[in-house]
């Protein structure tokens, strides 16, 4: 697109419309910091206490370790079955129906909330799967879309003839891929890693359904505290879930530049 | 060999969206169709019955209004970011992202700030004397509609963003040098050019905020029932498990629907088509 002048009366507009995106986040971290014991801003005296407060809440600590757990197991488990996948998509897209493609992003298609509904139907209720189990196989799956499609995105500029080569001179497939193919796609593989963690550790639509007796995640057990107190303490917690995202994009802007989301 | 490696390498991914999307979720539509009532007696009920038609309505009626607004807002704002100089566009981009990444309860709770009893807008009202009792804007069709487009909004921006990078500078020259003036060329060159990415960015708000759950839950309540909301209370609390899979029958329908008639429509509408 061209460098043009922008009338004055649009740059005013997109100025507000980055104040009304980013001034919630600052109020979040403003709560946080508020020394009263209800939410308040701008704060009232400054404290730390509301984040030391999480860590005494046993519900919030059980929670988060199970979040994590969560988004580690089923990033993994995408990317285990995503990447295969990927590969097959790009390196024989001739030879592969059309469906296939498709059928990679139906998670992104089915509202959220109906799988989760589902799911709880189906494996945990019907086939008598562990609630943790089902929330690992309920996550991949969400997040299979980014892993094939991210990865899928980096293989597409792989030209294959190197793999070729490296075949041809007698290398075994496995290796081939691992050595040859793997190291060019790190960015997307990263990237897509990033992702599907990121909308694993704040789901909420799947999770719902999906939580038994001493099992829940951490946004879960945030709107369950928020129906009942209403305390600095969910402030703080949006606070750490907020530096988990900066830390992530960070790590986005260190291996890939952040302009690479918007591709 | 090469036949045996394709189907090998998709068939975990093939085998897991069949097995754990695919099947449950038409398993969950078929158990509608099977009530002694008759096949349909569900779906009758359904669309009888006032406060569920309500819940639908209202559903639609959110989810349009907030892909409207987020239409509007998202286009200018790419619109300017598109425009900057290399440095500066990092920057927007990285501050647009930034909320997108930001979990949906974080961002719907920010709004009970705002907006509460206490919050900062009554605080404010209060403090100038505009106002004597606090205005209770919580649990309105507005409340949901705001913290929506809130959430919106940076997708919105993200999917146009490199739409309109994308339109080639020669064109718009070529309209200026012609003597086209800003609005013509915007209407005659921009919008045919944009199309297929304005359609892409509202299917996705709309697909979104019409599915959405914790959002309406937090900021609409049991007042502002939405379908998401509607679907967890029928499955979780009242255990009416028909009921909850009629209603997601009904909001499949709805989002492969839109999905499908719009994506035929943005392929239409693609001047740049090859």
């Amino acid at each position: 697109m061209m460098a043009t002048r922008i009338h004055p009366l649009l740059g005013a507009f997109a100025i507000l419309v980055f104040f009304f995106l980013l001034a919630p986040l600052v109020i979040i971290v403003g709560s946080a910091l508020s020394d009263t014991t209800f939410l308040t801003f701008p704060p009232q005296g400054l404290t730390l206490r509301w984040f030391a407060n999480i860590f005494q809440m046993e519900a919030f600590r059980r929670t988060a370790i199970t979040s994590l757990q969560v988004a580690i197991l089923g990033t993994g488990l995408s990317l285990l079955v995503g990447i295969p996948a990927a590969y097959a998509l790009n390196r024989y897209r001739v030879e592969l129906p059309r469906w296939l493609s498709t059928l990679f992003v139906l998670p992104i298609l089915v509202p959220e909330i109906v799988f989760g509904f589902a799911l709880l139907k189906s494996i945990t209720i019907g086939l008598g799967l562990p609630v943790f189990i089902s929330l690992v196989v309920g996550h991949a799956l969400l997040i299979l879309p980014y892993s094939v499609r991210v990865v899928g995105a980096s293989l597409a500029s792989f030209d294959f003839s190197i793999e070729e080569a490296a075949r041809s001179l007698g290398c075994p497939p496995l290796k081939t891929f691992m050595t040859v193919v793997l190291p060019n796609i790190r960015a997307g593989v990263i990237a897509a890693f990033i992702l599907a963690f990121i909308t694993s550790i704040n789901d909420v639509s799947v999770s719902v359904f999906l939580t038994g007796p001493g099992i829940s995640t951490l946004p879960i057990q945030i709107l369950a505290h928020m129906e009942q107190f209403f305390d600095p303490t969910i402030a703080s917690v949006s606070v750490l879930l907020m530096l988990v995202t900066v830390g992530v994009m960070a790590i986005v802007e260190a291996t890939l530049g952040l302009t690479f989301l918007t591709k | 060999m090469n036949k045996l490696a394709r189907w090998g390498l998709t068939m975990p991914a093939t085998i897991a969206v069949v097995l754990l999307l695919v099947i449950p979720v038409l398993l969950t539509i078929a158990t509608t169709f099977g009530e002694a009532a008759g096949p349909f007696s569900t779906y009758t009920a359904f669309f009888k019955s006032g406060f569920r038609m309500a819940v639908l309505y209202r559903t639609l009626q959110v989810a349009l209004i907030t892909t409207g607004i987020a239409l509007v807002v998202g286009f200018i704002t790419a619109y300017v970011i598109a425009q900057m100089p290399g440095r500066l566009k990092s920057i927007m981009i990285v501050a647009a992202v930034f909320p997108l990444l930001t979990g949906v309860v974080v961002r719907s709770f920010a709004w009970l700030i705002i907006l509460g009893k206490n919050g900062i807008i009554n605080n404010v009202l209060m403090s100038v004397g505009l106002i004597g009792e606090p205005l209770s804007m919580l649990y309105t069709q507005g409340s949901v509609i705001v913290a929506m487009v809130y959430l919106f909004v940076p997708l919105m921006i993200l999917t146009l963003v490199g739409v309109l990078e994308g339109i080639p500078r020669d064109l718009i020259e070529a309209a200026a040098s012609l003597g086209a003036r800003p609005i013509p060329t915007f209407l005659q060159v921009i919008l045919p050019l944009a199309a297929p990415g304005l359609i892409v960015g509202a299917v996705l708000v709309f697909t979104g905020s019409f599915t959405s759950y914790a959002t309406p839950q937090l900021l609409g309540g049991e007042k502002q029932m939405m379908m998401g909301t509607f679907l967890y209370q029928r499955a979780m609390v009242t255990f009416d498990w028909v009921g909850a899979s009629t209603i997601a029958a009904i909001m499949v329908v709805i989002t492969i629907g839109v999905v499908l008639i719009m994506s035929r429509m943005a392929r239409r509408l693609n001047p740049m088509a090859v």
